[in-house]
């Protein structure tokens, strides 16, 4: 990458009072947390704090014996690697589409990064109207066709409606980052090879596709994060976990063992096993995906 | 996470200021006084607490009671719990039948209502109070602890339109399980419906009551209401029959799941489902939402294991005073209890929600008034609930660690039903995982 001279400031406390509003957030929002959470992890405590017993990795144990914990693990996987590839393809796809079509572009754009601006909340009371086996407009329609559509049971449809969720409003994001990296490859190179005589389809795979690498192996890294962290609202309205924990991922176990049952010690184990997780994860990626992308 | 990050903050930043604001204050208070009650119910229902509490608020001029709708159950609880850390509770918190073993397991927190009553001389008379309802909200020396206030219980809601149209007489309704099957049979053979019948809250319907109406525990020391060393034993034979017919009449196609929660109710108000056990306080729900005339009749039993049923449990929530406040303030709280409990108040209620009358006289002055001449649905789930003597089985139950036991046996009936585990199989492993939540909770009640 572009290595520059490093700016040095001359006088010392002007940085620190600029940085000082920053770090103080984080601080109290992030690091404060997560230190607290660390240290409840070790402990066993009622819901009102009265007792607060050190057990050791005793929350840890319990919550690796619990075999539903270690299937949230496997869902979660299961559940990125859904959601990053079907939102990275169809991006990809849409992009190379909507890239260099003319004045027309504009809109078959703004129609596809639309679904961005809906609120994830919203997003999922939406498709809870069009997929809720009672009164989803889908499901009716499935229904009609001959196949009984019942997430609230059957755990590869709520597994289903959830990547779909997901992917629909992450399409947009993953449709922007595409579409830019495509805008900045210089079309003489694109130029020259199709003056060499390769077609549409070759010049996309020898050209487009290893150009855009640093673009898809960024947005490989922010979708499996986001299916970690930002897709709780979706599994919350559509699905809370269920059935039979079959939707439920890491992130959905740690609020509902924390906040709605009041699992403490728990819940903090699960956010710091979370923690762990999505470090190693990012590590694992950076030092060795990015060998193969091409800046 | 960022929302995540921000409740942990709550929750674990603010012990540290914990009490420094409890002090008693020395200044004169300032009528009239703010009594904050936090409330787990919405819409409708919320609605008319509110209304309640300004009628009180209209009735004297030294106490506010200020209603502030928390969201749902779980989440007013979480919230009182944090603000309990804090060293700000409100007075008073609505708590759902599965916090009730959280509160009893943790008295240091909570001011216990018939101590309340007592301490402030107003009148709380226990006799009149249903004994399904005392027994429930009772300690081990039958002392209320809460005041109960919203309870229902399960009862079987069926289309009547739909019972004419399959030819089915609306007068003479399933009263067993063999009849409901019967029934679900003739009404999908119509073709009208995508299955014969549904339930919300799965476990509260099809599990706690079903033990209880059939007399057989779900639990040992008489459901928990004995002692935190209970242990789960709803892997019964008769809780096996009772699951694998369920998905028996999956398979069949008879029987819909409709979710957790009250998830299932859009089956039956959309005349997707033509019969549906749901709480009695869905009836409100019920009449504003369908286009077709229904009726409601006791629950189904399996005359293979029980000769006639025992009575159902209630669920709903209960209030809780916290501890932490001043005696001018619990004075106030006495008081609004006092109005809460009279039985005009407490028939009016039951009346416009269909939560069950508390007490006898409520119910009496309810008869009396020609209601259920009108209405008779309400009538059936008081009578069914004083069905006969409350047994073991059948006087309530409490289970530390709850919320999650409860998502355990959902869990396995959801495995059931779906087909993917054995009834046995799948009560053995929830029997198991429940214990182990038990266990951890009995650890941390012990201090």
């Amino acid at each position: 990458m572009v290595t520059g001279k490093s700016v040095v400031f001359k006088d010392k406390g002007l940085p620190y009072l600029l940085l000082a509003p920053e770090v103080t957030l984080t601080a109290v929002f992030f690091i404060v947390p997560a230190v607290q959470a660390l240290i409840m992890a070790f402990y066993r405590e009622d819901a009102f704090g009265f007792s607060r017993t050190f057990i050791g990795f005793g929350n840890f144990e319990r919550v690796l014996n619990d075999a539903q914990y270690v299937q949230s693990i496997w869902t979660t996987l299961a559940f990125s690697v859904a959601v990053a590839v079907i939102t990275m393809v169809l991006a990809l796809f849409f992009a190379s589409l909507a890239n260099n079509i003319g004045k027309k572009a504009i809109y078959y754009q703004t129609i596809i990064i639309s679904p961005y601006a809906v609120a994830p909340l919203v997003a999922g009371v939406m498709w809870f109207f069009l997929m809720s086996p009672a009164v989803g407009v889908v499901a009716y329609a499935l229904r009609l066709l001959g196949i009984t559509w019942n997430h609230a049971i059957v755990p590869w449809q709520a597994f289903m409606l959830v990547v779909a969720a997901s992917s629909w409003q992450r399409i947009a994001y993953n449709f922007l980052f595409y579409l830019a990296g495509m805008q900045m490859i210089p079309d003489s190179l694109l130029e020259s090879a199709a003056i060499d005589g390769s077609g549409p389809v070759s010049r996309f795979w020898r050209i487009t596709f290893p150009l855009l690498s640093p673009t898809t192996f960024f947005l490989a890294i922010v979708n499996t994060i986001y299916v970690f962290f930002y897709t709780f609202p979706v599994i919350h309205t559509l699905t809370e976990g269920g059935p039979n924990n079959s939707t439920a991922t890491m992130v959905y176990r740690i609020y509902r063992d924390g906040f709605r049952s009041l699992d403490y010690g728990g819940s903090s184990a699960q956010s710091v096993i979370l923690m762990a997780f999505v470090m190693v994860f990012v590590l694992i990626q950076f030092r060795y995906v990015e060998r193969r992308v091409y800046y | 996470m960022r929302k995540l990050a921000l409740l942990v903050c709550v929750v674990l930043l603010l012990p540290s200021f914990a009490f420094a604001a409890g002090e008693p204050e020395v200044v004169e208070p300032e009528f009239p006084l703010e009594i904050e009650m936090w409330i787990g119910l919405g819409g409708a229902l919320g609605e008319e607490i509110e209304r309640m509490a300004a009628d009180f608020n209209a009735m004297q001029d030294e106490y506010i009671v200020n209603v502030i709708e928390q969201g749902d159950y779980a989440e007013a609880m979480t919230s009182a719990i944090a603000a309990y850390r804090a060293g700000n509770p409100p007075h008073i918190l609505q708590v759902y039948d599965v916090g009730t073993g959280t509160m009893h397991g943790n008295p240091e927190a909570i001011y216990p209502v018939y101590q309340l009553m007592e301490d402030y001389n107003r009148p709380f008379d226990t006799d009149d109070v249903l004994d399904q309802v005392t027994a429930y909200y009772s300690d081990l020396d039958g002392n209320m602890l809460s005041f109960p206030f919203n309870s229902s219980t399960p009862i079987f809601y069926y289309n009547v339109d739909a019972f004419r149209e399959a030819g089915l007489d609306p007068n003479d309704p399933p009263e067993t399980w063999h009849d409901v099957e019967e029934y679900a049979e003739a009404l999908v053979a119509t073709g009208n419906y995508s299955a014969g019948f549904t339930f919300q809250w799965p476990s509260w319907t099809n599990m706690e009551n079903f033990s209880a109406w059939h007399d057989i525990p779900m639990g040992t020391l008489a459901n928990g209401m004995d002692g935190w060393g209970t242990e789960f034993v709803y892997n019964s034979p008769e809780h096996v029959l009772h699951m694998e017919a369920l998905a028996d009449f999956a398979r069949r196609g008879l029987f819909q799941y409709g979710g957790r929660g009250s998830a299932a109710g859009p089956l039956f108000n959309a005349g997707d489902v033509p019969m549906y056990i749901a709480s009695s306080a869905a009836y409100a729900g019920i009449a504003e939402s369908v286009d077709f005339e229904f009726n409601a009749t006791f629950l189904p039993y399996w005359p293979e294991i029980i000769d006639s049923p025992q009575n159902s449990i209630i669920g709903g929530g209960s209030l809780w005073v916290m501890d932490g406040h001043s005696d001018i303030e619990y004075e106030g709280v006495a008081e609004f209890f006092e109005y809460l409990s009279s039985t005009e108040v407490q028939a009016a209620w039951h009346q416009f929600s269909g939560y069950l009358p508390i007490t006898n006289s409520a119910w009496e002055l309810t008869r009396e008034q020609g209601f259920y001449d009108e209405i008779p649905i309400h009538n059936t789930a008081i009578e069914q609930i004083t069905l006969s003597e409350p047994t073991e089985n059948s006087r309530g139950i409490r289970f530390g660690n709850y919320v999650q036991g409860r998502s355990v046996i959902l869990d396995a009936m959801e495995a059931i039903f779906a087909g993917d585990m054995g009834a046995q199989a799948a009560l053995d492993d929830a029997v198991r995982r429940g214990n182990e939540l038990l266990r951890e909770f009995e650890r941390t009640v012990a201090r």
